[in-house]
């Protein structure tokens, strides 16, 4: 009834080749881009920007990096600290030496300087496979924040060895540093999100798409039909990267503004935005924004009830978290091994026959 | 003799014992992969998990205690009674079997057939759900552990090499002590594997889980009791390690030390576990005195896991490992 395909005629190629095809997914995303960009920014203030919207919509981003190398290529990774790391420190080391260049050059370049890093990290993929792979990128995450905290190069010689964002303006908006005011970094944050979700959504209907998904299902009977692995997996590791250092660069720049990388880009934001991905859905981008907004909104849901209403210590709190996320992901595991956005098709399918079943 | 030479002698030496402590972490990852073909990421933090109902039984912590306390009001922290280490080991034993028993019936049954890369997700939200659990149940504050094991400078060594080198060697008691454990115990187990009913009814479930289905083997008690035998493993270490740098959330990332370990050594081999173990601890120390002051130092963090990329690069399967045959 409300979400359905008949009666929703294309008449032409361009038509049937849009990103939402059909019409109740594209309005939808009509009315959730209205309110990003219409509607959020009017009612904004700096708790809710700090403690959800900055931190979600840049996790999105990683998360749906990781879910292109993850869920649509099947090559498992738990470097993606470290990748983002690469990405901050690529950052700040532009903004640094071109003051004047605008926010959105350098978050790009630094995108494009993590996407090289990541194809060096992922040529060993070719090679090794499943959990040895796995393993092997824990050494792109182990080396790289070492690397960034033992050479002061990467740190200009600061004697605190943290990077701390410079004041750096968007068309004359303050976008980085403490006087940045909550909408502008909203909206920064959220063109970047718009634009790579954009990218990853056609990147995966299309050829590029398809040969990951190709490989992620059988990688030796995809070769044997003529799929290249070394170009689908590198591409993988590269588009994955790229996303992932974006995220990076402005999670130092625009949300955090100094950073330590062994703190902020540790082993833990790997396994975070791992989880974001297998609780939101692998091999979907709208599992990848669903499974950031549950990460980011459980600690902060939490917190409110256990130590705001009820009172406990915050170490309890943060234990209880601890057993929530594990056991959310066991259970998630279980029940619907495909995630939130599982939940979500389930939903479209009853809308279409809702209220009539049968 | 050279006294550089001399010093990385006992580089080698104090690397091979760091290298025991390894292999300790990866035998737990062995024996759970082989039987089940599960990769327990879950293994360092039953380590930790094992060590600190260790500390809290011996101590009479009430567990629980701050839960208890910050939903009550009240105020009780510790039953007043000391347990003694044999005892205390025992019952966290006991522990660890009922962890077992959980992991398999709340779990690894439901998740039978799924692929190996949902299983191993899956055991990463068992470490998270575990290491909430034991911090809620003990408190997260740093603990000393203590069952009795020597520790220090071992005396009669450092004298004997200032005889013949004129430089006593630095090793640790507890290090000796670790490597006759950690020898005895896989001897134990190559025998328990070996020799014992049990023991060859894994060595079945790990080969065909149908084929042993099929000749009246329990699959259930079977991955039990692999569960359980990791558990002792954990534990081990989990003394081992909780001795050496005391019981803290830091023990739960020697299993991330142990993942190199496990690639040098290949997945599926007890002997590969040692002998990655060893090279590994051989390597990181001696990279790290050679190579460590011209970089600024800390490579321990990262060598063990570069030196097994390369190296599986040119053999995927690892040292020992079975070799990888893959059919459309």
């Amino acid at each position: 009834m409300f979400y359905r395909e008949a009666g929703d005629f294309k008449t032409s190629y361009i038509d049937d080749n849009q990103t939402f095809p059909i019409k109740f997914d594209r309005y939808r995303y009509y009315v959730v881009l209205a309110v990003a960009f219409g509607i959020i920014p009017f009612v904004m203030n700096d708790y809710l920007a700090n403690a959800l919207l900055l931190p979600f919509l840049i996790y999105a981003i990683a998360a749906i990096g990781l879910n292109i190398l993850v869920g649509y290529c099947g090559q498992v990774s738990l470097g993606t600290g470290g990748f983002m790391a690469v990405g901050a420190y690529a950052c700040y080391k532009l903004m640094t030496a071109f003051p004047d260049v605008s926010m959105f050059i350098h978050v790009i370049l630094a995108g494009g300087i993590t996407a090289i890093v990541g194809v060096l990290f992922g040529l060993p993929s070719l090679r090794i496979k499943g959990f040895y792979l796995a393993v092997a990128t824990l050494a792109a995450q182990f080396f790289l924040v070492w690397l960034f905290n033992r050479v002061p190069w990467f740190y200009n010689y600061s004697a605190s060895g943290q990077i701390n964002a410079p004041e750096r303006d968007v068309f004359g908006i303050v976008i980085t540093g403490p006087n940045a005011s909550a909408w502008a970094t909203y909206l920064f944050c959220l063109i970047f999100l718009t634009i790579c979700a954009i990218i990853a959504r056609n990147l995966t209907r299309g050829t590029t798409g398809r040969t990951w998904m190709a490989i992620r299902d059988m990688d030796i009977a995809a070769e044997i039909i003529g799929v290249n692995p070394l170009k689908a997996k590198l591409t993988a590791f590269a588009v994955s990267s790229f996303f992932v250092g974006i995220s990076g660069a402005l999670f130092f720049s625009v949300y955090l503004g100094a950073v330590e990388v062994g703190e902020v880009f540790g082993i833990q934001k790997s396994f975070l935005v791992l989880f974001m991905i297998i609780i939101g859905g692998l091999g979907s981008i709208f599992g990848s924004f669903a499974g950031a907004a549950f990460l980011v909104t459980l600690p902060v849901v939490l917190k409110v009830v256990g130590a705001d209403w009820l009172g406990w210590p915050t170490d309890i709190v943060a234990h209880l978290q601890l057993v929530i996320v594990g056991a959310l992901i066991i259970m998630f595991l279980i029940l619907e091994p495909h995630g939130l956005a599982q939940l979500w098709r389930l939903a479209k399918e009853k809308l279409r026959l809702w209220p009539f079943p049968h | 003799m050279p006294e550089q030479l001399v010093f990385a002698m006992e580089v080698i030496l104090n690397g091979l014992m760091a290298g025991v402590l390894y292999a300790l972490v990866a035998l737990g990852f062995v024996l759970i992969y082989k039987a089940s073909g599960i990769f327990n990421y879950a293994q360092g933090v039953m380590a930790l998990f094992a060590a600190m109902t260790l500390v809290g039984i011996m101590n009479g912590q009430v567990p629980f205690a701050h839960l208890i306390n910050a939903t009550f009001g009240t105020h009780i922290h510790y039953f007043g009674w000391n347990v003694p280490a044999l005892l205390a080991i025992l019952l966290t034993m006991a522990v660890m079997v009922f962890l077992a028993w959980a992991v398999q019936r709340f779990v690894m049954r439901h998740l039978v057939g799924q692929e190996p890369i949902i299983l191993f997700m899956a055991t990463i939200g068992l470490a998270y759900f575990l290491e909430g659990v034991a911090d809620l149940m003990w408190g997260s504050e740093i603990k000393t552990l203590d069952v009795g094991l020597p520790q220090g400078i071992n005396l009669s060594i450092d004298e004997a090499t200032f005889n013949i080198f004129g430089y006593g060697f630095f090793i640790d008691n507890l290090d000796i002590v670790a490597t006759v454990i950690a020898a005895l115990l896989v001897a134990g187990l190559v025998a328990f594997s070996q020799y014992t009913k049990q023991g060859r009814a894994m060595r079945a479930v790990a080969d065909d889980h149908q084929a042993a289905l099929s000749v009246g083997i329990s699959l259930n008690f079977i991955w039990i009791m692999v569960w359980s035998v990791a558990g002792f493993v954990a534990l081990v270490a989990g003394i081992m390690w909780g001795t050496k740098s005391g019981v803290q959330f830091s023990l739960s990332l020697i299993a991330l030390k142990a993942l190199p370990v496990l690639m040098l050594g290949g997945f599926t081999s007890i002997p590969g576990a040692i002998v990655g173990g060893l090279i590994i601890g051989v390597g990181e120390k001696l990279f790290e005195f050679a190579v460590g002051p011209l970089v600024g130092g800390a490579t321990e963090n990262w060598f063990a896991y570069v030196l097994a990329l390369i190296f599986l690069v040119f053999r995927p399967q690892g040292l020992f490992g079975e070799k990888i045959i893959e059919r459309v």
